[in-house]
């Protein structure tokens, strides 16, 4: 009854191409702003935090990262834990180099240096397509894992091997190292998933995000249209990887604290990214979201049914977890391929015609 | 000759004893790649539940164990006998097979003609899948497979070569389980190559690996060559899932050959039986070559992980079908 275009008139270019045409989603989207800046900061304790809300902020920027370079651009890439580990690194160096500079230009920085770093291994991508292309991106995945393990220059030369967050603040609030509070850690991600979904989701509305996606529907075709594959592919790792490394900044910074590179961006996490995109949908910026609000809630949902309810051991409960996780993936991509997106479009494609279908 | 000489010859030989491992890993890859057009991330996961099987039958464990007491309250661990290992061999084999069966019936037939990354996907799914199943029917502790296979240096060898270097050169130390593996991945290979050349079914796989509906126009069941597919890529998993257990235990990191494999399949090309081999050869001695003269001395060690994946990169950049892949043609 309420969702739907009619009467909703557009009387200017701006007002046509807007991000939500229909007046509902646009008043929906204010008031989930309204929330999650207004109300759950008030509301949130450290359990919440840690659990929920500060691994699926971040979880969230990291799949809207792959799902640039995956979803738009048609580049299956198996890298994301390494270059989230270069986002972390490039981080540390440099908040531990020029402490008096703000933690948020140094995550924005970490960001950059990992685009450069996603550009260079996005370079085989001109010649290596499809799956050589996937399994050339573990090249990146190891590789870097095992540089920030063997070289201590990027770990300060610290004995242990581990990067920790120093103690930083931003408007006297302390948002890295161990005295951070739950509200301070929420909002820093909060502000830069916002930011950065605005920006992924103005981008590939435009003519970049245009020449990446004629790239993945063909890039034969779309480079005799006159699109650059080269300039295509490259920008979409860049933009992509710098997204990720922003992810793997915050995830070190402000949700971990301190980390060890092999266990915090290992391949499991390329393969967790990857399945927050698959899951919540190839191409789609909200379909992120979904993607890392289920896999992030999941793991909590089912510990708190096994542990918690049944009293079942934590090592069988771990194990049911594999075999739920991976019937699911297995279940969703046979009832919808195109992942939580698609139900999503579906229902809303229903609401509009709701209650008169025909 | 010098005896770092020496010792490099040593390194090469060992490397292609691992290569060929690989190799039998990789294999499984090209087997279901070639006929259903799934990349099977699930292969090495596969060839750890063989294992885990295999030593859980020999043992005579309680199946789901685990969760039963969980559940019921119960205390039950074992029947209580022993099996024999080839008859173990064997039921495990059984297993595999209606694990194919399963997959083939329950996933794989419902997402016939889907994008290949959707097809990528659900093996990677299938692969937490069966882990986790693993787990849940064994126990996740780590277990030895006691199949009476040699172990240790094999001092036949190296009393033979001692000869070859000065009085600083021991002579070439190699183990004699990798020894036993190269025999029998070498005689699996040559079996299966003869299964696809020879015989009514390994005709009937190679037709389906060429042209689906052709295959199906003269009468070949897609269905049953795939479920005969996965069930080969079975038995070569479990014979993988016996080497590489009886090296160094049954236990979750056997599961990451599948990573080995990886490299070696981008090198020879997903769909090359032969490639599969010369790839794997390839990336066995050139990872612990460069790891002897580059790696170890120069760059602090454990090169291993990645110089293969550096490797296939590399050589992708001039090839991008690989070695003896199909040349891949596109049109608008």
């Amino acid at each position: 009854m309420l969702y739907r275009e009619a009467g909703d008139f557009k009387t200017s270019y701006e007002a046509d191409s807007q991000t939500f045409p229909i007046r509902f989603d646009r008043i929906g989207f204010w008031v989930i702003m309204a929330i999650a800046f207004g109300v759950i900061p008030f509301m949130i304790n450290d359990y919440w935090a840690n659990a929920i809300f500060v691994p699926f902020l971040i979880y969230a920027i990291a799949a809207i990262g792959l799902n640039i370079l995956t979803g738009y651009c048609g580049q299956v890439s198996l890298g994301t834990g390494g270059f989230m580990a270069v986002g972390a690194y490039a981080c540390y160096k440099l908040m531990t180099s020029f402490p008096d500079v703000s933690i948020i230009i140094h995550v924005i920085l970490a960001g950059g240096i990992t685009a450069v770093v996603g550009a260079a291994f996005g370079l085989p991508s001109l010649r290596i397509k499809g799956f050589y292309l996937a399994v050339a991106t573990l090249a990146a995945q190891f590789f870097l894992i095992w540089l920030f393990n063997k070289v201590p220059w990027f770990y300060n030369y610290s004995a242990s091997g581990q990067i920790s967050a120093p103690e930083r603040f931003v408007g006297g609030f302390a948002v890295t190292g161990a005295n951070t509070a739950a509200p301070a850690k929420y909002l820093i991600c909060l502000v830069f998933l916002t930011v950065c979904a605005l920006i992924a989701r103005n981008l590939t509305r435009g003519t970049i995000g245009r020449s990446w996606m004629a790239i993945r529907d063909m890039d034969i075709a779309a480079e005799i249209i006159g699109v650059n594959p080269l300039k295509a592919k490259l920008t979409a790792f860049a933009v992509s990887s710098f997204f990720i490394g922003i992810a793997g900044a915050l995830f070190f910074a402000v949700y971990l604290g301190a980390v060890e590179v092999g266990e915090a961006f290992g391949i499991q996490k390329s393969f967790l990214v990857l399945f927050m995109v698959i899951i919540g949908g190839l191409g789609s910026i909200f379909g992120s979201f979904a993607g890392a609000a289920f896999l992030v809630l999941l793991p909590v949902a089912l510990k708190v049914i096994g542990v918690d309810l049944l009293g079942w051991p934590t090592d069988l409960v771990a194990h049911l977890q594999l075999v739920i996780v991976g019937a699911l993936i297995m279940f969703f991509l046979i009832k919808e391929p195109h992942g939580l997106a698609q139900l999503w479009r579906l229902t809303k494609e229903k609401l509009r015609l709701w209650p008169f279908p025909y | 000759m010098s005896a770092d000489f020496l010792y490099g010859i040593e390194v090469v030989i060992n490397g292609m004893m691992a290569g060929v491992l690989y190799a039998l890993v990789a294999l499984g890859f090209v087997l279901i790649f070639k006929a259903s057009g799934i990349f099977n991330f699930a292969q090495g996961v596969m060839a750890l539940f063989a294992a885990l099987t295999l030593v859980g039958i020999m043992e005579g464990q309680v199946p789901f164990s685990h969760l039963i007491n969980a559940v019921f309250g119960t205390n039950i661990h074992n029947f209580g006998w022993e099996v024999p290992a080839l008859l173990a061999i064997l039921l495990t084999l059984v297993v595999m097979i209606v694990f194919a069966w399963a997959v083939q019936q329950f996933v794989f037939r419902h997402l016939v003609g889907q994008a290949p990354i959707i097809l990528f996907m659900a093996t990677i799914g299938l692969a937490y899948f069966l882990e986790g199943v693993g787990d849940l029917m064994w126990g996740s502790d780590i277990k030895t497979l006691a199949l009476g296979l040699p172990q240790g240096g094999s001092i036949w060898v190296e009393d033979l070569t001692s000869g070859f270097g000065g009085a600083d050169f021991y002579g070439f130390f190699i183990d004699k389980l990798d020894m036993v593996a190269t025999v029998v991945a070498a005689v699996l290979v040559i079996c299966l190559i003869i299964f696809a050349q020879y015989t009514k079914q390994g005709r009937a796989m190679r037709a389906v690996a060429d042209d689906h509906q052709a295959a199906l126009s003269v009468g070949i069941s897609l269905n049953f060559i795939w479920v005969l597919v996965w069930s080969l890529a079975g038995l070569v998993a479990l014979v993988a899932g016996i080497m590489w257990g009886a090296k160094s235990g049954v236990q979750f990191s056997l599961s990451l050959i599948a990573l080995k494999a990886l490299p070696v399949l981008m090198l020879g090309g997903f769909t090359s039986i032969p490639g599969a081999i010369v790839g794997g050869l390839i990336i066995g001695v050139g990872e612990k070559l460069f790891e002897y003269t580059i790696g170890a001395p120069f760059l602090g060690g454990a090169t291993e992980n990645w110089f293969a994946y550096m490797l296939a990169l590399i050589f992708l950049v001039f090839r991008p079908q690989g070695l003896f892949g199909e040349k891949i043609i596109e049109r608008v």
